[in-house]
């Protein structure tokens, strides 16, 4: 089967983002990237289909040149070919983002054939807009479902898993189709030498992105603010313990 | 100028977060109505009434008796094209944004997911939620009907009676559709889950093993709650993804998160910033946990938690 994974390179904040000064971006002079953790487990996913099914997977970004090494990171635990979308400046909105994938996405299958899965995050770990997939997708004709944690293949049909509060959603699905997956869907694994090896290998493919603007437009972002609080200390080491239990017999957990 | 506000329920159960949409819709118009898909859904007339519908549409249709992503997505697209309404809101939740997506899609309109605040006129201008609420974006929105999810907890329910007068929609579904309709359903057992217990107790990478949460298990089931964990905890395979605290996990808000060697990454803090209280555990005083926590033990958890379970039952006797 020929799967292809869409992912997006985000900043990795540890305790606290910062912002840049004219409020456009976060400041990313002291932060590592990384690829958006549910797309993360999308990645692992192609990879462990293909194993067990056969076929080709492919990784595709739209981001600053820079998210090459996300794509090398994809084909460093397995992934076969990589395709790169490449952008100046900020972030597309999500309208002209899934515009240009899903046009990008036609041309990469008029050449080798079409995708019988098209995976994508639930949400990105950033801008959170939660609808590109959807609407590449609809742009594409094809099926789709959010918020898969399982997926196995019957035939030329999937079943897809996705938790709610009542309890597991389950998804007959025809192929070809598009998910978006969430993390716990699988444990990505970690790059063995020789897939870091094989990776600077890949050739990525570039393709010129083309949408138009859509009609949400960022005009700046803000710290929310903090909840002020001041810590009260109950002590340090076991000699606290008498200190918490009195805390949870107050606030009414130990009755 | 109509707001018309899409009502998540589960096989006829309304959400709580719709109520929160609705109470959302009347900050941005004064003409509120609601939109139920399928008629398991019929029963909650009152209850959208009471909480400030002036008409509720009803949807009746085969392909919306249980879930589908693509068939509500498409009736709502329908109906926005039918009642032509200003705005359109719906529950931040995975649903609710799942169900715009697909409607946003179909209607070719731009979709601002999990809004904060909205300032309508000529160009609207909109704050929301971004790194799972660590951030927040103003952004303008220009659109024929502007096609919102509200962000859950940034707007109080609250009763605001109104005529509740209901009025039948149709809408012409492809039977194709039916390709993405749930088609089994495994229940949940009943009894405590991570996103409902009172207690959480949640352990991080400074626990150390996958048996090392034997002491923080037995401190949960002692006080009637649950264990949580961070991602750094479940990235390692010591627990299960579905105990992970975060942006990519659960959502908490008990009465009390006990974070256990937890440093407070922005990635588990927003999960657990929802909590009533926090008690942090950790060695760092300097630690985001600790500094953004109500109380804190300086220690080492593996000496800490034990020593609370033997507290609570020197207490007990």
């Amino acid at each position: 089967m020929r799967v292809l994974v869409c992912v997006k390179r985000v900043p990795a904040p540890g305790a606290k983002i910062n912002i840049t000064a004219d409020g456009q971006a976060v400041d990313t002079a002291y932060l590592a990237f990384t690829t958006s953790p549910h797309e993360e487990c999308a990645v692992e996913e192609a990879v462990q289909l293909v194993e067990r099914h056969g076929g080709e997977s492919t990784v595709l970004t739209l981001g600053p040149g820079e998210a090459v090494e996300q794509l090398r990171y994809a084909a460093s635990i397995g992934i076969d070919k990589a395709v790169l979308l490449p952008i100046d400046g900020g972030d597309w909105d999500p309208q002209r983002t899934a515009a240009a994938i899903a046009s990008a996405i036609c041309d990469l299958e008029s050449a080798d054939g079409p995708f019988d899965l098209i995976l994508f995050g639930n949400e990105s770990a950033d801008s959170g807009n939660f609808q590109v997939g959807v609407r590449v997708a609809h742009a594409l004709g094809r099926p789709n479902v959010n918020g898969i944690k399982g997926i196995t293949l019957h035939g030329d049909s999937v079943h897809a898993r996705r938790e709610s509060d009542a309890g597991v959603e389950v998804y007959a699905v025809p192929l070809p189709a598009v998910f978006g997956v969430k993390e716990g869907i699988n444990l990505p694994r970690y790059p063995t030498m020789k897939g870091r090896l094989n990776a600077k290998k890949v050739a990525v493919e570039t393709v010129e992105p083309y949408g138009e603007a859509g009609g949400q437009q960022m005009v700046t972002l803000v710290q929310a603010a903090e909840q002020a609080s001041q810590t009260v200390m109950l002590g340090h080491g076991p000699e606290a313990a008498s200190a918490v239990v009195d805390l949870l017999e107050e606030l009414g957990i130990l009755k | 100028m109509s707001v018309l506000v899409v009502i998540e329920h589960d096989r006829g159960a309304v959400s709580a977060a719709s109520l929160e949409a609705l109470a959302a819709a009347r900050t941005i118009g004064p003409q509120v109505e609601a939109l139920t898909l399928g008629a398991a859904a019929d029963g909650a007339v009152a209850q959208l009434a009471a909480h400030g519908a002036a008409v509720v549409h009803q949807v009746h249709h085969d392909l919306l008796a249980d879930y589908g992503p693509e068939a509500w997505g498409e009736a709502v697209a329908q109906a926005v094209r039918t009642l032509q309404p200003e705005a359109v809101v719906a529950t931040g939740t995975e649903r609710g944004n799942e169900v715009m997506a697909q409607a946003a899609a179909r209607l070719d309109l731009p979709f601002v997911a999990n809004v904060l605040e909205v300032t309508t006129g000529e160009v609207w201008s909109i704050s929301r939620v971004r790194w799972g609420g660590s951030l927040i974006e103003q952004c303008t929105l220009t659109a024929a009907a502007k096609l919102l999810s509200v962000s859950h907890h940034a707007f109080d329910p609250a009763e605001a009676p109104a005529a509740g007068a209901v009025a039948a929609l149709t809408v012409v579904l492809d039977p194709a559709l039916a390709r993405t309709v749930v088609t089994e359903r495994v229940e949940r057992a009943a009894g405590v889950t991570l996103a409902t217990a009172p207690l959480v107790v949640g352990g991080g990478r400074a626990v150390g093993s996958s048996d090392a949460f034997a002491p923080l298990e037995e401190l949960a089931a002692l006080l009637g709650g649950v264990v949580g964990c961070s991602r750094a905890v479940t990235n390692n395979g010591w627990r299960n993804h579905t105990d992970q605290v975060g942006q990519t996990g659960t959502r908490i808000a008990p009465d009390l998160y006990m974070a256990c060697g937890i440093s407070g990454a922005i990635q588990h803090w927003v999960g657990a910033m929802a909590s009533k209280k926090i008690l942090a555990i950790n060695t760092d005083p300097e630690a985001n946990m600790v500094t953004k926590a109500d109380y804190a033990v300086i220690g080492d958890l593996h000496k800490v938690v034990p020593a609370i379970t033997a507290e609570i039952r020197r207490r007990r006797g």
